[in-house]
């Protein structure tokens, strides 16, 4: 029986403010559509549900379900590499009846969920063999997702697992050797991309050789963020989203219509509201009491950090383009239930302390 | 208790690289923005509205086609194509058959269209449809259809004058007859308009007009819509009672070279776009050229008036009715007997002709044929002219020489005779054609003595009259001067024993020559093939219609009982 609701206020409001900022965006990318918007919302209700339920249980036994749903997690890239379905060329989705969902959302929890409950079994700061189990961890679902292909997700859940590894209390010199041979795998890695993998880097650096191709995302997303200039052109009033030129306005390019319509205060202000959420989510890693619990919350936390951190650098052509929404601002399904269940156990984490500390 | 069993230190760096690392990140972020938003952004504003905004080409109407009085002939109406953009119609399948039905086109028409547009973004739905079926179809609401303002060309005259007038395509543009010849004067300047447009093409408003759309300039021809219908009449009748296989009609004003009427047969509607078969579309008047026959005999009677050593009395013996030239004999269709030149036009005598011709240096003959203008264009600058055939004197054996007397061994088209015919009636003064409006007449050439014409004119009346080859051009009031002439008709094969062209080539009233009519009609199968038979009734009718119609002054007034004479005489004047 709970004899008090466990909850997080701040990062509730900031969460709050957060979504309805997202659905204000998303009624506007979407050509002041409320079906969308009210579609989105049903997804925010269902995550902050989600979220709210999760905090609820105690660390301790989502320690436990930890390796379970890893294996679950697992056993669902195998059955969508074997069963998948293909949609925009890529075999990512594993369908039930009407559903349909990405393992890899799983993952992106699964994964560092994993990591911590192993690496908090044994000593730390880790010894070379529990860095090569948790390389193998890390690396196998890294590599089938690869393979769907999905080279971006990929890569962030990667990234999860090596910053779970990171807080775990990897030496300088691993760091550093682990630096250096994923420098040497780059060039590996580059000769096994597809090509259009290999050009949406190249149009990095070269945006203008196909504006009206490869070219185009990344420019038309540099040019909605620049109108936007130092105010913005008021709510409503993006013409690059309205007008379709901007693709995937309220999905993964929905950050340049917020550029757009708020300009450089309103992006300020943005990562002003995501910077308290990473100090929340830093607190709760701060102050968590078992090594679990730390790792977990401060793998999340920086885990977020990546999310909106690539999707803005995406938007504003500093990385590559990558199927990564913003974090709570862009329109999605399963995304947002992923986003709020690490909320939840951050909540959890930080509500079930004893009283004692 | 808070940082149970971990070393501080080991803590410590990673916090400082973490915070680092993320505080770095939302700094650089912050300055991107920066730059992109403050510093960068003209440029990226120029490259926004680049998109944004953009020059689109508005129509407008292209001019009409008038006859001399201004009643039209070619006309343009407003309508509407209905255009969509494949990939957003794909999304309202369910609204497909409710379009097909407005638009009167099948459903499987749209289906097909979409499918293979592919990745382009663009197709017709249905072209040139009325403005409110159009409206229907938008009233659909179905996203990614829309509209584009059209023209098209409406021919109120239909067959009649469909092959000078000619027709446009579908784009508005001039592709035979007057269409074709005039399209720059005729045809429409597109406007520039600045709209502002979406991702897919869609025009969402329009922010400014920097050219203002021009229609085009009407043309005022010189027909004459009335006797163009009066010879459009007369040919489809002869056409039909003798079975021919096609034929032209061109009328002139005699004192300004004004091309008033120029019918062909067959002739098709211009307004059906599947009507349009290049063969019925050419305007054979002056594309095609035959053998003029007996209606070239003045030119060689002027030739040898030309030298002072014939006169029209100078006599010619023309029995038994055929002339050996060489391995060739020429014949008459009877045995004539002592004929004066005059007689020799009267009669149209084949030997009487030769006899003369062989007589007259070849470069003189030649001469005359090129000053009449066989052999050269017109001037009335229709499309496709023809200029005739005409072999250098050079190459003229006795027997050439001979034929050409008469109108064999040269090619000449309707229009090219009416003009060497404007000479005769023009005492001597050959006229340059036009199909426009002539307010004053134009400066002519003289090709013969004032002299040799009227002289001329005199032989053509008597051709024309009841003891000539043409009584059947005949015109009650009027004096008519003309010729017949009746040609086998000759492919790469040589002469066809029973194909003929008949023709005739005349004017009226001989006393002040007002209009010159040419009539052809080819290969005639039915009731005759003579020129007199077939091509003179057709001279006769569109003649007398077209004299009463423009109020000509009859110069044969018939006999009158002498009361009724005086007062005509009064009130002429006289």
């Amino acid at each position: 029986m709970l004899e008090r609701w466990h909850f997080d206020r701040p990062l509730f409001y900031a969460l709050v403010i957060l979504s309805v900022t997202g659905l204000a965006i998303v009624y506007s990318a979407g050509g002041d559509n409320l079906n969308m918007t009210i579609r989105d919302s049903v997804h925010l209700i269902l995550g902050f549900s989600v979220m709210i339920g999760l905090a609820q249980v105690r660390p301790t036994t989502i320690a436990r379900w930890s390796p379970y749903l890893f294996v679950v997690g697992f056993l669902m890239l195998i059955a969508v590499l074997g069963a998948g379905t293909v949609s925009n060329g890529a075999r990512r989705w594993l369908g039930f009846g009407p559903l349909r969902f990405q393992p890899s959302e799983i993952m992106k929890l699964a994964l560092p969920m994993m990591l911590a409950w192993y690496l908090s079994r044994g000593p730390l700061p880790i010894k070379l063999p529990q860095l090569l189990v948790s390389g193998a961890v890390i690396l196998l679902p890294a590599l089938m997702i690869i393979k769907e292909p999905d080279l971006g997700t990929a890569f962030l859940i990667a990234a999860t697992g090596f910053l779970v590894l990171f807080l775990a209390g990897m030496g300088w010199r691993t760091i550093i050797v682990m630096a250096a041979s994923t420098a040497a795998a780059i060039p590996v890695l580059w000769a096994h991309m597809h090509q259009y993998q290999r050009q949406r880097v190249y149009v990095l650096f070269h945006p203008e050789s196909d504006p009206l191709g490869i070219g185009y995302h990344t420019i038309q997303g540099m040019i909605a963020v620049g109108s936007g200039g130092l105010l913005g052109k008021g709510w409503l009033h993006s013409t690059q989203a309205h007008l379709d030129f901007l693709p995937q306005s309220s999905t993964d390019f929905i950050f340049a219509v917020f550029s757009e319509e708020f300009g450089w205060l309103g992006v300020l202000a943005l990562i002003t509201l995501y910077l308290f959420i990473l100090y929340r989510g830093a607190l709760i890693a701060y102050r968590a009491q078992d090594t679990y619990s730390r790792l977990l919350a401060g793998g999340l936390t920086l885990v977020f950090f990546l999310y909106f951190f690539v999707n803005m650098s995406m938007v504003a052509g500093l990385l590559p383009v990558v199927g990564v929404p913003l974090p709570l601002i862009s329109y999605g399904g399963t995304s947002v239930i992923t986003l709020m269940a690490a909320f939840g156990m951050l909540m959890s984490i930080h509500s079930h302390r004893s009283i004692a500390a | 208790m808070r940082r149970s069993g971990h070393p501080v230190s080991a803590w410590h760096w990673r916090r400082v690289l973490a915070l680092t690392v993320v505080l770095a990140g939302l700094a650089g972020l912050a300055g991107r923005a920066f730059y992109l938003q403050v510093i960068d952004r003209p440029f990226l504003l120029r490259q926004g509205r680049a998109r944004e905004v953009r020059v689109i080409e508005r129509s407008s109407h292209r001019g009409m086609i008038l006859d001399r009085h201004g009643s039209p002939l070619a006309i343009s109406t407003p309508v509407d194509s209905v255009w969509a953009v494949p990939q957003q119609l794909r999304f309202s399948r369910a609204a497909w058959p409710a379009l097909a039905q407005v638009l009167g086109v099948p459903v499987s028409q749209i289906e097909n269209e979409v499918a293979d547009a592919g990745k382009g973004r663009f197709i017709y739905l249905a072209r040139e449809v009325s403005p409110d079926r159009a409206a229907r179809a938008m009233a659909l609401g179905i996203p990614g259809v829309a509209l584009q303002r059209e023209y098209r060309r409406y021919y109120p005259s239909g067959p009649i004058a469909c092959q000078v007038v000619g027709v446009t395509n579908i784009d508005d543009q001039g592709q035979s007859g007057l269409e074709l010849a005039y399209n720059s004067w005729l045809r429409a300047r597109p406007g520039k308009v600045l709209v502002l447009k979406d991702g897919r093409g869609q025009v969402i408003d329009e922010v400014g007009r920097l050219q203002a759309p021009k229609p085009g300039r009407n043309l005022v021809t010189s027909l004459d819509a009335r006797i163009q219908y009066i010879a459009y009449r007369a040919l489809k009748h002869a056409i039909r009672v003798h079975d021919a296989r096609s034929g032209s009609v061109v009328v002139l004003n005699a004192r300004t070279g004004e091309v008033l009427a120029l019918v062909n047969a067959p002739t098709f509607n211009p307004n059906r776009r599947s009507d349009r078969i290049p063969r019925l579309m050419t305007d054979r008047a002056v594309t095609d050229v035959f053998e003029p026959g007996s209606s070239l005999k003045p030119f060689t009677i002027a030739v040898a008036l030309g030298t002072g050593r014939y006169t029209p009395r100078t006599l010619i013996p023309t029995s038994p009715g055929s002339v050996q030239i060489g391995p060739d004999v020429i014949r008459d269709t009877a045995d004539f007997g002592l004929l004066t030149v005059a007689g020799v036009v009267e009669k149209s005598s084949n030997v009487g002709a030769s006899k003369i011709a062989l007589t007259l240096r070849r470069r003189d003959m030649y001469h005359m044929f090129r000053s009449v203008g066989f052999g050269s264009p017109t001037g009335a600058g229709l499309p496709g002219e023809s200029l005739g055939l005409l072999s250098l004197p050079e190459t003229w054996v006795p027997v050439r020489q001979a034929t050409l007397s008469f109108g064999y061994g040269i090619a000449v088209t309707p229009m090219q005779l009416a003009r060497a015919y404007t000479a005769i009636a023009n005492h001597g003064v050959l006229l340059p054609l036009t199909l426009l409006r002539r307010d004053t007449p134009p400066p002519g050439r003289r090709v013969m003595s004032a002299r040799i014409a009227g002289e001329l004119v005199r032989m053509l009346e008597m051709a024309a009259s009841p003891n000539g080859t043409a009584p059947t051009a005949d015109i009650p009031n009027y004096e008519v001067a003309g010729k017949t002439g009746t040609a086998h008709k000759a492919d790469s094969a040589g002469y066809h024993r029973h194909e003929y062209v008949a023709s005739f080539a005349g004017f009226a009233p001989a006393s002040d020559p007002a209009l010159i009519t040419i009539v052809m009609v080819n290969d005639p199968r039915r009731d005759g093939y003579y020129g007199a038979e077939v091509a003179a009734p057709v001279f006769r009718r569109v003649m007398s219609a077209a004299l009463r119609l423009l109020n000509i002054r009859p110069d044969a007034p018939p006999p009158q009982t002498p009361l009724l004479a005086r007062a005509t005489a009064d009130r002429w004047g006289a």
